[in-house]
């Protein structure tokens, strides 16, 4: 497969304070990376990154071969941990904000036919993360679960090239991940999405992905740690062989017929 | 069972809220009617009978000189100045706060501004206001406007920048613009913000209101008080008051209810 995006010769600097260096990257389409190491390894600089937040200090990024614009746009989706819905807006609305914006550019809404067709689409998209009977419930009545479910249908009805999830699921009870696991696994098999996650939960990271990524400091100053910055360490393609050992390991079985 | 877990029913609670008021309601009898016993002709602290014929001169007879009911036309031009004052404050907070919370340039340009005119007194201002636009109308609502409007305006602004970034992000990954951010992430966020800045801003804005009917005015809540401050006529005086106190409350429940019926999703409804 070829590469989605490429990093090339990535660094992010901050002040003399070097965050990460020298990452060479390609992320292939349709594939599951996770991105694991331990807190300030600029596995969320990295993240933000791709997402366009920010750019790098050097170096270059290419989506489908064009370098990326310092700036969050459409083709890119992202669940935050927490706040990634609007608060004053129902489940539906939630979902239908990202096809409004792209056909109403100055009322940022649309009516009549234009509306409905939209509204269907939204309501197909949260029957797609389980939330079909929650249309018109509003973030503040929904659990976390609930919450990360309408970001994910948020995100993915603007059918983006990549999606970026930064720790989703690091906030939500043992047993609901489990059910975030199974449906976001679903998700990307449906849709065919090419998803990047940054974790805390090494063993989410192999269950989920097809590719995990570790960043870390190579070179270590003790006299000025700052100085040196995180890079790609371990970089682990998961055959399906390796995964269904690492399942075995766990014991867990992925319901792929009764996941919601 | 500890005090701070002690906590009363709604019933109790009315009770409760009502003892003080009834308490003093009480006190002030009693205090009117000794002085009273000691001198009829006492001015102070006037007795019911009294203050309910002095208003019935000014809410139910016509004034002999002008033809109009004092107390009417009197609370009709003070919650037109009010209402002005504070609708220009709402409109105008509600776009600044909008524009310096979202607007990086915009902060950067008008920030100091803001907080420099904020910490000017108004009624400092108040003799530039009256240079500037005569003792007329326009005077007395824009010392109210320029009273609360700049701390309405760091208000707002402060708020829509304290809105999440992560919300902002998102936004952004669904194809908002900075104009459909304003229009469909903030506006509808800021609302019941702005409709509780403005409940804030009555308490300022009736002191701006009556500082500028005392100082120059002819007609309004604040001054007759001040007029019949001459002759110690706390018979009209303390039903203003109360008058006064009474709109004050009526607004803030109207508000509230505007901002709990409107914008249920900011009130934690479940």
């Amino acid at each position: 497969m070829t590469a989605m995006i490429s990093l090339r010769n990535i660094w992010v600097e901050y002040g003399d304070k070097i965050v990460l260096e020298r990452v060479n990257l390609d992320i292939a389409e349709r594939s599951f990376v996770s991105i694991v190491g331990p807190s300030g390894a600029g596995k969320s600089t990295l993240l933000r990154l791709l997402l366009g937040q920010e750019a790098p200090s050097r170096g270059q990024i290419l989506l489908d071969g064009v370098p990326l614009k310092p700036e969050c746009g459409p083709d890119r989706g992202v669940v935050f941990q927490r706040y990634s819905v609007f608060p004053h807006l129902d489940a539906r609305h939630n979902v239908l904000f990202g096809l409004e914006c792209a056909a109403a550019p100055l009322t940022g809404r649309l009516f009549g036919a234009a509306r409905r067709a939209a509204l269907e689409e939204a309501d197909a998209m949260l029957a797609a993360v389980g939330l079909g009977d929650n249309g018109h419930v509003f973030p503040a009545q929904m659990s976390g679960g609930m919450q990360q479910r309408l970001a994910i249908a948020q995100a993915l009805v603007k059918r983006p090239r990549i999606l970026l999830l930064d720790e989703p699921f690091g906030a939500l009870d043992p047993g609901i991940r489990g059910d975030m696991h199974r449906l976001i696994t679903r998700l990307w098999r449906e849709q065919a999405l090419t998803i990047a996650m940054v974790t805390h939960d090494i063993e989410e990271a192999f269950a989920l992905a097809t590719r995990v990524l570790t960043l870390d400091k190579r070179r270590h100053d003790p006299h000025a740690p700052h100085r040196f910055g995180a890079t790609a360490v371990y970089d682990l393609v998961l055959d399906r062989r390796v995964k269904a050992e690492i399942e075995a390991i766990r014991s867990i079985t992925i319901d792929e017929n009764d996941n919601n | 069972m500890r005090l701070v877990n002690i906590r009363p029913t709604r019933r109790t609670t009315a009770l409760l809220g009502a003892a003080p008021l009834i308490l003093l309601v009480l006190a002030y009898l009693v205090a009117s009617a000794s002085r009273h016993a000691f001198n009829p002709a006492d001015k102070i602290l006037p007795t019911p009978g009294a203050m309910i014929a002095a208003m019935r001169a000014l809410v139910i007879e016509p004034d002999v000189m002008t033809g109009e009911r004092l107390f009417w036309s009197d609370t009709f031009a003070s919650l037109e100045r009010l209402g002005l004052g504070l609708a220009i404050s709402t409109l105008w907070a509600l776009i600044a706060g909008l524009i310096l919370g979202l607007i990086p340039l915009m902060r950067a340009t008008f920030g100091a501004l803001v907080t420099t005119v904020a910490v000017i007194p108004p009624i400092a201002l108040l003799p530039i206001l009256f240079i500037v636009f005569g003792l007329g109308e326009s005077a007395k609502v824009a010392l109210i406007v320029i009273g609360i409007l700049p701390l309405m305006i760091r208000d707002i602004a402060a708020y829509v920048e304290s809105l999440p970034p992560e919300q902002m992000i998102k936004a952004q990954t669904l194809g908002a613009s900075s104009w459909q951010l304003a229009l469909r992430v903030a506006l509808p966020q800021v609302m019941p913000r702005l409709i509780h800045a403005v409940r804030l801003s009555l308490g300022p804005a009736w002191v701006f209101l009556i500082s500028a009917e005392a100082i120059a005015s002819d007609v309004g809540l604040g001054y007759r008080i001040f007029l019949v401050r001459r002759y110690l006529s706390m018979e009209i005086i303390l039903p203003y008051v109360a008058w006064i106190a009474l709109l004050a409350i009526a607004m803030d429940w109207v508000l509230r209810q505007i901002s709990q019926r409107g914008f249920a999703w900011a009130h934690g409804a479940r």
